[in-house]
Order: structure tokens, then sequence, then C-alpha cells
């Protein structure tokens, strides 16, 4: 086989691939496999917190998208397509998944006096939070806030901000109206930023 | 006559809205009004657009994980059989 340059695969290359697929090639399924396998389980990993259940979501996507060819009509890209496909794979393991308990997002949220004053008034975070996120400590500890949210919450910040799909998208895959998309969301942002609090505080330095 | 500046408790809890741009210039208006009065809030506005920052970076960042061959396997077997 003919090395390729690295980098993306150009679009008519993708095109060959799929149409090689259609007509049954077993060795570009397992092209297409490698190929887009990396993107899905990064996804699976983001969103199930478990390699056992992040392989099988990465498996049953792949049987979706495969089923699923014949109507690809490349309108939208392959990879943001493929995406969606990944992330209600992860969806229908989350719903199969032996629950935790939801726990109360309340004590999470921040609390204010009967006069409307903040009980606890926020400081501003050092400059280099973000930066910081190089350090595979502090990316740690941004998964490890994030999986401390209660599950419907967890699962919707995750969406919305990790995975970046619209709100819209969001509330369809999640059978919910889109105002308790954004309620849910903002409550999830809310206790991750009580989470994240103490770790980029200004006075904390 | 100025009306009152909302509280705290009015302003984190139509905070998103605020940050979306989803406002009416009359309660945009509200909200800078407070904010302009009030350190803290605009401490906390800050802190929780970070936040989500932060959880878009992660996304955005994460390295490409390699692709286990036993995966590769598992999916052409899986498609074989279904």
């Amino acid at each position: 086989m003919a090395s390729r340059a690295s980098g993306p695969a150009p679009e008519q290359d993708e095109a060959l691939l799929l149409d090689r697929m259609r007509s049954g090639d077993e060795a570009a399924f397992a092209e297409f496999v490698r190929r887009h396998g990396g993107r899905l389980l990064a996804v699976a990993r983001r969103m199930l917190r478990s390699e056992e259940d992040a392989n099988d979501a990465v498996q049953d996507a792949f049987l979706s998208a495969f089923r699923a060819l014949p109507e690809f009509a490349g309108d939208s890209r392959l990879s943001t397509w493929l995406h969606r496909i990944a992330v209600n794979a992860c969806l229908m393991k989350l719903r199969t998944r032996r629950r935790k308990p939801e726990g109360p997002i309340d004590e999470l949220l921040p609390t204010f006096h009967e006069d409307g004053h903040a009980t606890n008034p926020a400081v501003a975070w050092r400059e280099d939070a973000e930066a910081m996120l190089g350090r595979e400590r502090t990316r740690s500890l941004v998964r490890e806030a994030i999986d401390r949210l209660p599950e419907g919450h967890r699962t919707i910040l995750v969406l919305r901000d990790v995975e970046e799909l619209d709100t819209e998208e969001t509330a369809k895959l999640l059978g919910l109206s889109t105002s308790a998309v954004k309620t849910r969301l903002h409550r999830a942002r809310q206790a991750l930023r009580t989470l994240l609090d103490p770790h980029f505080r200004e006075d904390d330095r | 006559m100025s009306r009152p500046l909302m509280s705290c408790r009015e302003f984190s809890e139509f905070l998103d809205r605020y940050v979306e741009g989803e406002l009416g210039d009359v309660e945009r208006l509200e909200f800078e009004r407070h904010l302009a009065a009030c350190p803290a809030c605009v401490a906390y506005l800050e802190s929780y657009r970070r936040t989500t920052r932060l959880a878009r970076a992660l996304g955005a960042s994460d390295a490409l994980p390699g692709v286990p061959d036993e995966l590769v396997a598992a999916v052409l077997a899986s498609r074989r059989n279904a």
C-alpha cells in the first residue's frame, strides 16, 4: 500500500473509501474504523468514564454508522455525522448502565442571604487557569469535578460544553424541552464553578 | 427616578441569559447596572464564563487515542454477525 502524506485524508479519498464500503469491501471497513476510531473513542471516554463501556459504545456507534451508510448523503461532514452517532451510542449506554442515585445539585449552587446578597461573595480566579489546562493534573481536576456533578446535569454539561452540541440537538437527544436543557445547563455550570473555585481562586496562590 | 438594583440572587439566577445574549435591552441594562456596583458578581460572572471555557478546552484538547487492534477486530466481527 502506498504511504500517504500525514494530515487529514482528502475528501476524495474519503468518498472513495465510502464507496468501497458500500460495495462491501471488508478492508475498507477496517480502514474506516482505524481512521475514525480514535475520535470516537475519545468522545466515549469523556462521556462514559469507563474503558469497557467506551469500547462497547464505539462498537455500537460503528455498527449504527454502517447501517446508516446508504443514507449518508454527505450533506454534513462525515466527522460531524459520526460524532453525533457516537454521542447517541453513549447516551444509550448511560441509560442502560446501573445508575448511581441522582445526588442533589442544590448544595453546589450559590447561596444567598435573605436580602439577596451572596453568602460567599465570589473572588476572582487566577489569570492562568486556562493555561494550567496544559498540565495533566489540571485536566484530571476538571474531569473529576465534572464527574462529581449529578448524572443528569453532568450529561447536559458534557453534551453542551465539552462536546459542543447546541441546545436544540441536546434537547432532542435527551427528550427534554430546550428550556429544561438551558435551566439544567446553567445549574450544572454553576455547580462546576463551585467545585473548581477552590483550585482557581486568586487568593489561593 | 431609578429602580433599585437587582439582587445578587436575581443576577445569579438569570446569568446564563445574560451570557448567551438572550436578554432584552432593558434587562441587559439592569444586569450591567448591577455589575457596575457589585465586584463580587463581576468575579462570579468571569469565573462562570471561564468554567465553560475550561470544559470546552477539555474536549478540544484531548489527545486522540490510538485505535486498539482488538477494537477494530471486534467491530468487524460484530458487523459480520449483525
